[in-house]
């Protein structure tokens, strides 16, 4: 699959990491040069300066042939418009936007667009973990162990900080 | 009437002024405290501390009973979440952006923003008019479509000049001269009409096409 990530954070760098272990061709777009250093070493896919708002640079990651879209910035509104952009515009079929107000997240989850809320998932997670809920908490848990380990064994020195 | 001006930057400010001074009602959302403190210093008690792109601040803001909410942010992302929010949550009957970055114009307008301000587009047309190589001028988005209006002087030594309206291959990129305004008077655009250099013409054009348009008139 052709993936398009805006926004190198640590999620972005994280899931482009998974994605490419995946065998997908990940493109990871954001503004600052920097931020290429939280993906992992292993890391095959392409990286592109710019800003995931802007039609060209958009153009130029390959959301035309893109299956899919995260747009996984710091900012909930630039997800929003980059996501929508891709949907509406490019017609991006399967398109995430990382939304950590619940209000908007919701709202645009009403009117067709995907958001997840980073703010609620994570809340529920710990309420279900402090309830000791085995339904909610415990495959998500596992498996966030098990990348974590695996991320540790590929970086090659201490984990770099911020 | 009555505004909700989210931003009190600059061009919020002046806004609001210019609008209170119209003897409007308006109400500024701002999300810096100090910025807000000011505004209300020199304005009076016509401003909330608050972000301007969440739900709740639109509501108490009164935005579902303001006659337009008008998003003038520097950030354009943020202008296209508060017009949103402002059409979705507080169902505003009429949603003004401001946009930063003129490519934008297109793309709030298939997000739905069908009205927007493009400050760079504003100054440039500001800039040109005092350039002495005549005038081109995109006056006005077209609502609901992606054409626009623009007014241009046919200046010399340009391809314009004396040339018939037919000849400069305007059709091509979809664009047409909807009429021409000679010495105060409007002429018809008829494809053997000649221009005259002086003459004002208003071009109907994509705006896509826009700098087409530009390169047929002016080379």
């Amino acid at each position: 699959m052709n993936i398009v990530i805006i926004g190198c954070g640590r999620v972005g760098a994280f899931l482009a990491g998974l994605l490419d272990e995946d065998g997908h061709a990940v493109t990871v777009v954001d503004v600052e040069r920097s931020s290429f250093d939280h993906l992992p070493q292993s890391f095959k896919g392409n990286t592109l300066l710019g800003s995931g708002t802007d039609l060209d640079t958009l153009r130029q990651a390959g959301v035309e042939n893109a299956e899919a879209l995260f747009a996984l910035t710091q900012g909930d509104n630039r997800n929003l418009m980059a996501a929508q952009i891709a949907k509406e515009i490019f017609g991006v079929r399967r398109v995430i936007a990382k939304v950590n107000d619940p209000i908007r997240a919701r709202l645009y989850r009403t009117q067709g667009l995907t958001t997840i809320s980073r703010t609620t998932i994570l809340g529920t997670l710990l309420h279900a973990l402090l309830a000791e809920d085995p339904e909610v908490g415990k495959v998500l848990m596992e498996k966030t162990l098990a990348h974590e380990e695996r991320l540790s064994a590929d970086a090659p020195v201490a984990a770099k900080a911020d | 009437m009555y505004f909700v001006v989210a931003g009190g930057g600059e061009v919020g400010f002046h806004l609001s002024q210019a609008l209170l001074e119209a003897g409007h009602e308006v109400m500024i959302l701002e999300s810096d405290r100090r910025r807000a403190q000011y505004i209300q210093e020199q304005l009076g008690s016509v401003v909330m501390t608050a972000s301007a792109d969440e739900g709740r601040s639109q509501m108490d803001a009164g935005c579902q009973r303001a006659d337009a909410v008008i998003a003038v942010t520097g950030d354009d992302a943020k202008n296209l979440v508060i017009c949103q929010l402002a059409k979705l949550h507080c169902r505003a009957e009429r949603v003004i952006a401001r946009v930063n970055n003129p490519k934008n114009e297109i793309v709030f307008k298939a997000l739905g923003i069908d009205e927007t301000i493009s400050s760079t587009r504003v100054l440039m047309g500001v800039i040109e008019q005092e350039l002495p190589t005549g005038g081109f001028f995109p006056l006005m988005p077209l609502t609901g479509s992606h054409l626009e209006l623009i007014e241009a002087e046919v200046a010399p030594n340009t391809p314009a000049a004396g040339r018939k309206v037919g000849e400069l291959g305007l059709a091509a990129f979809g664009a047409l001269i909807g009429g021409i305004v000679r010495q105060g008077k409007i002429l018809h655009a008829h494809g053997d009409t000649p221009l005259e250099v002086g003459d004002r013409v208003i071009v109907f054009s994509p705006t896509a096409a826009e700098a087409d348009v530009r390169r047929a008139l002016f080379g």
